[in-house]
């Protein structure tokens, strides 16, 4: 009765030598939040950018919401994906600022030909009062700070108005301060809009207590999958990291939220 | 004495038709090169340019040897090497800066070999590597205005798709703009300005005027729009103070008009409000 928003069969993706996705089918219904967990090289990115049409298939389909990826209607897609990805080097002397980039979020589905409305920069200016950013909206983009670059970027996600909600690591490389305001604001996203949520980390502490499945990779492909309670144990873990992993037990960051 | 005279009262040499004619190629060229310049600056593809500028003059010398025009010869090698390089970079096959440097040297080289095999007299190949804005011609303003008005056309239309592509180019791809043909697009503008301002400033200066004004603007200001404005009037007085002092000094017009934009660079650099530390006050030492 209720399609899948996201079905993914036999999906394989290369890089030139190297097998990044090996035969991957998993399917998510509508308003899951799904954490991906797996080392560096599981191929979770890779994951993501099939599901938003920039990862090319060498093999199997797609289909993301009711549409089969062909290469021709990624562009129209990806205008109801929210896509945040980690903290990049951005050139501090870059010109434009918070405000100019969230609303960068927009101009997909506004389409060629057509300027902002007054009405989408108040969309803009509520959705970086959400996020906190609103006293920063004049400052340019590249004077930020990593967790405050990554709240301007689910900003501009947000103003998107996404279907599906793609996180590839949003708190990797920021002070663990910054992590809890952007996880609990993900948090808060999902529980506020009901979007469907993709959350790519490789670092369990930062896993948000939301997560209603969890989807453990491993070389290319779906190691295990299951309720956060029956995958989160040490001994899976410990395989699926090749390492010994205690579980967080430090002011249990990931489930008190 | 002689030049205090001249920059005091007489205007009489603007009364000449080839002085006219070089005002108006300035003021089109300038526009134009540093509208383009701000996307290459804000993009970080200066090499990029600096190829596509080689290899407009190696076009431009095919033209000259087997006796087609020019600017076709021009136009065709500087959108090839546009349309090679962009995927080349694009799919990291090999490193960008190999492949532009690849692609700068064949062009550099082509250009050097088309020169060599030319008959005769080598005075106009030499105009397009030096440029000669004084003697351009009616032909060349129009094409230059036209040009002009196409790539302002389209930055006005497109802006929001500009803006968002050249700040940032990935997530302009992932919210669904078209930003893979904007990136070409931009890198076709550029082709294009440089092959209109090819006869004025020629293939060896041109990329000066594309790179200084844009990158001496980018000094100056976080907003895209006021470095737009800030790069065209640097331009454009670039042109202008280049003829200027060509005149007054009665040295090289294209030489004059680089070296006026690199001036206006320092400048910029120097008085930089980006390069100053705000918000900071030495807090004395207790006890």
């Amino acid at each position: 009765m209720d399609n899948p928003v996201i079905k993914i069969q036999d999906a394989v993706v290369s890089y030139r030598e190297d097998v990044a996705l090996q035969g991957v089918s998993m399917e998510v219904k509508r308003g899951e939040f799904i954490g991906i967990i797996g080392p560096n090289g599981a191929g979770k990115t890779t994951l993501l950018t099939v599901i938003n049409g920039l990862g090319k298939l060498v093999h199997g389909k797609a289909w993301v919401l009711g549409s089969c990826l062909n290469g021709r209607n990624t562009s129209n897609l990806r205008k109801r994906i929210g896509y945040v990805a980690q903290v990049e080097n951005i050139d501090p002397r870059l010109p434009i600022n918070v405000r100019e980039t969230v609303m960068v979020g927009c101009y997909g589905r506004l389409g060629l030909f057509h300027r902002p409305t007054q009405a989408q920069w108040k969309t803009v200016d509520e959705v970086l009062e959400m996020v906190g950013l609103a006293h920063l909206a004049q400052r340019p983009i590249g004077h930020l700070s990593g967790g405050e670059y990554q709240r301007a970027a689910i900003a501009r996600a947000l103003v998107q108005q996404p279907d599906i909600f793609l996180l590839d690591e949003p708190t990797a490389s920021i002070d663990r301060k910054a992590q809890r305001e952007i996880l609990s604001l993900i948090q808060l996203i999902h529980k506020e809009y009901h979007t469907t949520t993709l959350f790519v980390t490789h670092d369990l502490r930062t896993l948000p207590s939301t997560c209603q499945r969890l989807i453990l990779m491993k070389d290319g492909k779906i190691w295990q999958q299951g309720s956060p309670e029956s995958m989160l144990k040490e001994e899976v873990l410990t395989q699926l990291y090749g390492a010994p992993i205690s579980m967080p037990t430090e002011a249990a960051p990931v489930w008190t939220y | 004495m002689d030049i205090l005279t001249s920059t005091g009262m007489d205007f009489s040499i603007l009364q000449y038709h080839f002085m006219q004619n070089a005002i108006l190629a300035g003021l089109f060229a300038g526009i134009t090169c540093s509208v383009v310049g701000v996307f290459v600056v804000t993009m970080h593809l200066s090499f990029i340019g600096v190829c596509i500028a080689h290899a407009a003059f190696a076009g431009a010398l095919l033209g000259l040897w087997l006796g087609f025009n020019p600017l076709i010869g021009a136009l065709l090698f500087s959108l090839a090497s546009a349309a090679i390089i962009g995927p080349v970079a694009d799919r990291g096959e090999l490193n960008p800066d190999t492949s532009i440097g690849i692609v700068f040297s064949l062009m550099l080289g082509l250009a050097f070999l088309f020169m060599g095999l030319m008959p005769g007299a080598k005075t106009e190949a030499l105009n397009l590597f030096w440029g000669s804005i004084l003697t351009v011609n009616q032909q060349d303003i129009i094409f230059l205005a036209v040009i002009t008005g196409v790539i302002g056309g389209l930055v006005a239309i497109f802006y929001k798709e500009i803006q968002a592509v050249i700040c940032h180019r990935q997530v302009a791809l992932a919210v669904g703009i078209p930003a893979t043909i904007v990136f070409y697009g931009l890198l076709f503008s550029t082709s294009v300005t440089i092959t209109a301002s090819l006869q004025s400033i020629g293939g060896l200066l041109i990329y000066s005027l594309i790179l200084n004004p844009a990158a001496a603007a980018y000094q100056l200001t976080y907003s895209l729009k006021r470095m737009l404005l800030i790069a065209v009037a640097f331009g454009v007085v670039s042109c202008w103070a280049g003829l200027a002092a060509s005149y007054l000094l009665d040295i090289p017009s294209g030489a004059a008009i680089v070296i006026t934009s690199a001036i206006i660079f320092g400048l910029a650099t120097a008085l930089s409000p980006k390069r100053k530390v705000k918000g900071w006050h030495q807090v004395p030492l207790a006890g």
